[in-house]
């Protein structure tokens, strides 16, 4: 363990305070009784209530919800396949061609990502709402999947699964009983990000949506451009509240998990 | 099973009538312009031990990876048990493979890492356990069941990749370096083993390695490979003391070589080595023509060291000691001929309070019988 010098610590407080005094103050301002964002009236809970009573916002959460576990979950599975293919299946003709253009969407910016898919659905005459959305972050959120499935693939020893073939597997068994329970904890990081990706994704999600189906930080976005209330305040704590428990509780997991392998391994000499 | 032979050894390539578990026939694999196994014939018998030697780079695990259904021979046949083999996928031959990092699947315990093959054949749930039951007591791991494989030593994922190669009784079982993960002592314990097993079962096993001695020790015959070619197949002690090559007698133990040329041949050859010199005797090695430029090479173990001219023996030279290496079983002298050549010698030390009779600069006499060399073509 180092020794904190003065420098360290004041190093230490800039940095955090530069990224969490803004998130504070939002917390603060969620329990304000006032009506005015910016003059503090008194400590109340009353704007979660009224948050609560907010259809048009619960609706939105829903929505987004929906949106981010479908495209998600269609994302993992597209992302997979394209990392699987791209790095075990040996070189190909067109190889380079393909494992670029699955990158260029990291790259792209998302306003021409989202007119572009604006104008495939209205081309292809599909009416914007959930489906739209659900596809559109499908699209960029695959490519996502894809780097973190392939730079766990690149490390992953080809011969077990030549072993499962060996033992009598299909190619097919092989991946689904070696090769993807190996992998799962880069599948499921993949997945996270894309739903995360999801959740917090205004610019894609504008273009794509309708008016039956709008997104959280659609709906956040256009009420506060009406002026921020305080019940977006009380909304963004739940939020920050759910993300912290989340983060907290993956960190541990996995924490404990190396510490336990660590003993196992030291105990099997 | 062939018996051929006076002592009742097993020795099937003598017999005309056995027939061979797996014929390769005129194999090559090319990639790209790299010819990584070049026209290969050969056959291998049930119950055989067989290795594979050569360097790295030779070829040895490609024509594993070929028997195992990983690659496909760019030319040729390969059969194994009168089936055609070329396009049967790896899933669908009755060929196990236990690979060099053993490849345990890290997620399943050991128990279902043996059991994963023989559900695979959809065996009911008490005939695998049974005969996963019986692969524990074989490589006797029995305690270590539910553990994980990093939960074990490396000397026991190695039984275990071992159990699992072995659990679904194939035909012929293919071993790549398979003890080239563990230390000295270990090795020379799990090479006899290997071979335990392998009598148990019956099973037919090719081994690669570019450990010669642990081809010597585990193999009935040894095939040595060089650059995609067969060099030599024989058992053990031909390879040793009747090797066909220069190469094949260089790559296996230790030998002196000593270049010359062919100055008459007869029952035995004898090789002018040095001007003014009398010539080396030795028994020829095939292809041999009087006048040729050929090398004589003698086993270390082979040649006496002595301080007074030996009388009763043709083969003999003087020379100086260079330098001299204690092995704790033997010495080994190396000895500088004035004509140039520095001739390695072993001694045993058989008596542990022996006095030492040479020491350096010593000048001495290094000799050795008319059969123990060999003059081999150039």
């Amino acid at each position: 363990m180092t020794r904190l010098t003065t420098f360290n610590i004041v190093s230490l407080t800039l940095g955090f305070a530069f990224l969490y005094i803004p998130m504070l103050i939002l917390v603060i301002y969620s329990f304000n009784a006032s009506q005015l964002v910016t003059v503090w009236g008194g400590f109340s809970t009353k704007w979660y209530g009224e948050l609560l009573r907010n259809e048009a916002m619960i609706d939105a959460a829903w929505v987004t919800m929906k949106v981010a576990f479908f495209s998600s979950t269609l994302a993992t599975v597209l992302g997979t396949m394209a990392a699987y293919v791209l790095v075990r299946r040996g070189r190909f003709y067109g190889r380079t061609l393909f494992s670029g253009m699955i990158y260029a969407p990291l790259v792209m910016p998302e306003v021409i990502t989202g007119l572009s898919l604006l104008l495939l659905f209205i081309a292809i005459g599909l009416d914007r709402g959930v489906l739209t959305i659900v596809l559109a972050h499908t699209t960029f959120s695959m490519c996502y999947v894809s780097v973190v499935v392939s730079s766990r693939l690149v490390s992953f020893d080809d011969s077990l699964e030549e072993a499962a073939l060996d033992l009598g597997a299909s190619p097919f068994e092989a991946f689904r009983l070696v090769t993807l329970p190996i992998i799962a904890p880069a599948v499921i990081s993949g997945w996270l990000l894309a739903f995360t990706l999801s959740l917090d994704d205004l610019v894609i999600a504008s273009f794509t949506a309708g008016p039956s189906a709008t997104t959280l930080p659609i709906k956040i976005f256009s009420s506060v451009r009406l002026g921020v209330s305080p019940e977006i305040n009380a909304l963004s704590t739940i939020i920050i509240a759910i993300v912290t428990v989340g983060v907290l509780t993956a960190s541990i997991v996995s924490k404990r998990q190396i510490t336990r392998r660590l003993r196992e391994e030291a105990q099997a000499g | 099973m062939a018996a051929a032979g006076k002592e009742n050894v097993f020795a099937p390539w003598k017999d005309d009538a056995a027939v061979p578990l797996i014929r390769i026939d005129q194999v090559s694999k090319r990639f790209g312009d790299f010819t990584a196994i070049d026209k290969i014939s050969l056959n291998i018998y049930p119950q055989e031990f067989f290795a594979l030697l050569g360097p790295s780079g030779c070829g040895k695990t490609t024509l594993m990876r070929m028997l195992a259904g990983f690659e496909k021979p760019s030319g040729g046949v390969i059969s194994i048990d009168g089936q055609d083999m070329v396009t049967v996928p790896p899933n669908k031959r009755a060929v196990n493979m236990m690979f060099q990092s053993y490849a345990l699947f890290p997620h399943l315990s050991v128990w279902d890492n043996i059991a994963f093959g023989l559900r695979r054949d959809g065996l009911d749930k008490d005939r695998v356990a049974a005969r996963v039951e019986e692969m524990l007591k074989l490589v006797q791991l029995g305690q270590f069941a539910r553990r994980k494989p990093h939960q074990i030593s490396g000397g026991q994922r190695q039984r275990v990749a071992l159990a699992r190669s072995l659990a679904k009784a194939p035909k012929l079982l293919l071993l790549d370096e398979p003890l080239g993960a563990l230390d000295k002592k270990l090795r020379q314990e799990t090479q006899f083993e290997l071979m335990d097993i392998q009598e148990k079962t019956g099973t037919t096993f090719v081994i690669v390695t570019h450990d010669q001695e642990e081809a010597m020790t585990v193999a009935s015959r040894v095939a040595v490979m060089d650059q995609g070619k067969l060099i030599q197949v024989e058992t053990p002690q031909v390879i040793y003391e009747q090797p066909n090559s220069v190469y094949v007698a260089d790559f296996i133990g230790d030998v002196n070589l000593i270049p010359g040329s062919v100055s008459e041949l007869g029952g035995g050859a004898a090789l002018a080595w040095a001007e003014g010199k009398p010539p080396l005797l030795g028994q020829p090695g095939a292809s041999l023509a009087k006048g040729q430029n050929a090398t004589f090479a003698i086993r270390p173990e082979k040649i006496a060291i002595s301080a007074e001219e030996p009388q009763d023996r043709n083969n003999r030279v003087q020379g100086k000691i260079l330098e001299i290496g204690y092995l704790g079983n033997l010495s080994t002298y190396h000895v500088e001929l004035p004509e140039g050549p520095v001739i390695k010698c072993e001694v045993g030390n058989r008596s542990r309070v022996e006095r030492r009779d040479f020491t350096w600069e010593d000048e001495v006499w290094l000799s050795w019988s008319d059969t123990a060399g060999l003059v081999l073509a150039r």
